[in-house]
């Protein structure tokens, strides 16, 4: 399975949470799978959707999903400590690992060599995480928001983007919109 | 005056409730001083670009955030400056230690001093600079604006603010 198929798999779950969306091509297609006010979409920034997800579940009480890739935290690597030291039970990081940067033609990662990512994750101090193959995706997102743990799932999948449309919206409505649907 | 206090309470009393930091000698004690404090939240990030985007999650879930840093996290954050605080318009007081300014002591520190307010002016980012202590009587306001704005705001300390750096 690709990023948009497992993706396509989860919408129903994602619907009625908070998600906070990797930048590039897993926000569009996110975007054009099954757009949501609850959906926090990234336009910029590579690297922060699991900070910015950490931040939003700290300061509130409603489960939280992060959708961010292999490429974007190996970009931001300092974020499995603080995640690991830090997060609260309402804190999902769903890391789609498909060891490619997708949203820039695909070239490899490093977690498609000798780069292990569940391990990392385990080593900065993250008590719970999952290593999933795709299919298996959509039950063991639903086995971390029933936990009442923060749980960082590592969803080992094939390379590939579908092709979607850029995000048009502005960006301060997509802010907007997001924080009206966690005050709700 | 207990300066580390008086920022920190100015902080508390502009609902600040999330603080991130990286640490930097001369922040040593207001960092610690939110730390002890029951009505901030404190979560020390790695790098300031991280920072920034907890302050960014916690501000969306209703915390009003602050980060603390050296200047050198100007060359960090740009990217994030402009594409994350500034294009969604959030707010983001930024506590900054101004190295390589007056009674500095590590010539090093000179070479990213003489690019911070430059930076901060390309950014259109509203900037103070605390040079002698009494000047934390702006802070309050600082904040106040901060927060009316929704953009992000420099607030530069130099050494002589701190009172020297460690024997200079």
């Amino acid at each position: 399975m690709i990023r948009s198929e497992i993706l396509r798999e989860i919408a129903p779950t994602l619907r009625d949470q908070l998600v906070v969306c990797n930048i590039g091509i897993p926000s569009q297609e996110l975007h054009a799978i099954d757009d949501q006010p609850s959906n926090f979409y990234m336009l910029g920034t590579m690297g922060l959707a699991s900070s910015i997800g950490l931040g939003l579940a700290l300061a509130q009480p409603k489960p939280v999903i992060v959708i961010d890739g292999d490429g974007s935290i190996l970009t931001n690597l300092g974020t499995l400590p603080t995640i690991g030291n830090n997060a609260p039970s309402n804190y999902i990081l769903m890391i789609i690992d498909n060891g490619s940067y997708g949203s820039t033609g695909d070239q490899p990662t490093y977690t498609s060599q000798r780069t292990d990512l569940t391990g990392m994750a385990r080593a900065a101090g993250c008590a719970r995480v999952v290593e999933v193959q795709d299919v298996d995706t959509g039950p063991v997102l639903e086995e971390a928001l029933a936990s009442g743990e923060a749980t960082v799932m590592v969803v080992k999948c094939d390379s590939g983007n579908a092709k979607m449309p850029v995000i048009t919206m502005d960006p301060v409505v997509i802010r907007d919109r997001f924080m009206k649907a966690i005050a709700s | 005056m207990n300066i580390d206090k008086r920022i920190a309470d100015d902080m508390a009393a502009n609902g600040i409730s999330f603080v991130t930091t990286v640490p930097c000698k001369q922040l040593a004690g207001v960092i610690e001083e939110i730390d002890q404090r029951e009505d901030m939240l404190h979560i020390p990030s790695n790098k300031e670009d991280e920072g920034m985007g907890l302050c960014a999650g916690a501000w969306m879930g209703g915390k009003r955030p602050a980060i603390i840093m050296q200047n050198t996290a100007i060359g960090v954050t740009i990217n994030t400056l402009a594409t994350l605080i500034q294009y969604y318009r959030m707010p983001l007081p930024m506590l900054i230690s101004y190295r390589g300014e007056l009674r500095e002591p590590v010539a090093c520190q000179v070479e990213m001093a003489v690019h911070t307010k430059a930076l901060l002016a390309q950014l259109n980012i509203p900037t103070y600079h605390l040079h002698w202590q009494k000047d934390v009587e702006e802070l309050d306001n600082i904040l106040k604006y901060t927060f009316m704005c929704n953009k992000p705001v420099a607030i530069l300390t130099d050494a002589n603010f701190w009172g020297g750096y460690g024997d200079q």
